[in-house]
């Protein structure tokens, strides 16, 4: 059993800005845990989290994969880059910060390079504009507010996500019954030869959450 | 935490910026050093990954000369001690990268890269 990475270092006025962990954080650590063995032969050298928040799951993986391999972290939430590095350093992982929206700055060079990724998406339905504002403002409510159907910030990830993974990456995905995985999961393949799978699902409250997990079908041309 | 190797991933992503866009280069920058744990495994992990000329001109600019211009095929201790220090233990906390082809300047704050862009700049 891997033990949740501590958070005492947070405060209450943290999570005024930051995301706290909740379900959706939980199942996506129940789901890592569940591949821990996978995921160390694998022998991950690039994690990398996108939308970060508290950086409870970067922490997490720390504790996976161990420090032969690099933490990436990004968030749009200068706050939120500022918890996760605390939280690395809490929990003695080495958790390189970012502060840019979804891979930004990053990409061109972590093509073909990453061997996990996570992402815990503002996945709630919203209005399409109160998706976009969030993001704008790069707070707290950028962190929830998902849009028209709560895929609006998660489609445009998912639109270069195959491009970021190494031939045996993996893609971790939370998302809600709201999201219609199903749809997600069949344009993912037919558009990027990702198959995957729903490898978690739990009800917490109104949501119905899950984790999909994504590869390539076949690896790619590098 | 700016420290060489997330400099050695981030290149500029303005709307049209699509070469000569990497490495950044480090303006007004302040240093600090911290001792970090040695992995060799990282560090043989991760040397595929390096643009090296971009490494050795970047730590040059920081004023460490101790990388040799080409990457060596025998990685000896001295040498992965030099790179691991290069790597992992100059962290750049205040300052600017910009970018070598637009001039764009992207923040140092703290310790952590910004690299957000204003909507009209985005690709």
């Amino acid at each position: 059993m891997i033990p949740t990475p501590d958070l005492s270092h947070l405060s209450a006025q943290d999570y005024e800005h930051v995301y706290e962990p909740a379900e959706d954080t939980f199942l996506l650590l129940d789901a890592l845990e569940a591949d821990a063995e996978e995921l160390r032969s694998l022998k991950a050298v690039v994690f990398l989290e996108v939308g970060s928040g508290s950086g409870c799951v970067s922490a997490f993986a720390g504790k996976i994969l161990g420090p032969s391999a690099l933490y990436l972290a990004t968030d749009i939430n200068h706050r939120a880059c500022d918890c996760t590095r605390r939280t690395g350093s809490q929990n003695k992982v080495a958790v390189h910060t970012i502060n840019t929206s979804l891979t930004a700055g990053l990409h061109q060079r972590l093509k073909n390079s990453v061997d996990i990724i996570c992402f815990n998406p503002p996945y709630v339905p919203t209005m399409s504009t109160e998706a976009l504002e969030a993001q704008g403002l790069r707070g707290i409510e950028g962190s929830w507010a998902g849009g028209s159907d709560g895929m609006q910030v998660t489609n445009t990830f998912l639109e270069v996500v195959h491009e970021l993974m190494s031939p045996t990456g993996r893609f971790y995905l939370v998302a809600v019954k709201e999201n219609n995985i199903p749809k997600i999961q069949s344009r993912m393949e037919c558009l990027y030869q990702l198959k995957s799978k729903i490898i978690l699902a739990r009800r917490a409250g109104r949501e119905h959450l899950s984790i999909v997990r994504f590869e390539h079908t076949a690896a790619p041309t590098l | 935490m700016v420290r060489l190797l997330t400099h050695n991933l981030l290149a500029c992503h303005v709307k049209g910026c699509t070469s000569n866009n990497f490495p950044l280069q480090f303006q007004n920058a302040q240093i600090e050093l911290r001792e970090a744990d040695f992995n060799t495994d990282f560090l043989k992990n991760f040397l595929p990954k390096l643009e090296w000329k971009a490494l050795v001109d970047s730590a040059k600019d920081l004023g460490d000369t101790s990388l040799p211009l080409e990457q060596p095929e025998m990685l000896d201790d001295e040498f992965l001690k030099n790179l691991h220090h290069v790597l992992l233990e100059i962290h750049v906390e205040e300052g600017s990268m910009t970018c070598p082809n637009c001039k764009h300047s992207y923040p140092i704050s703290n310790g952590i890269p910004n690299m957000l862009l204003a909507e009209h700049e985005i690709g």
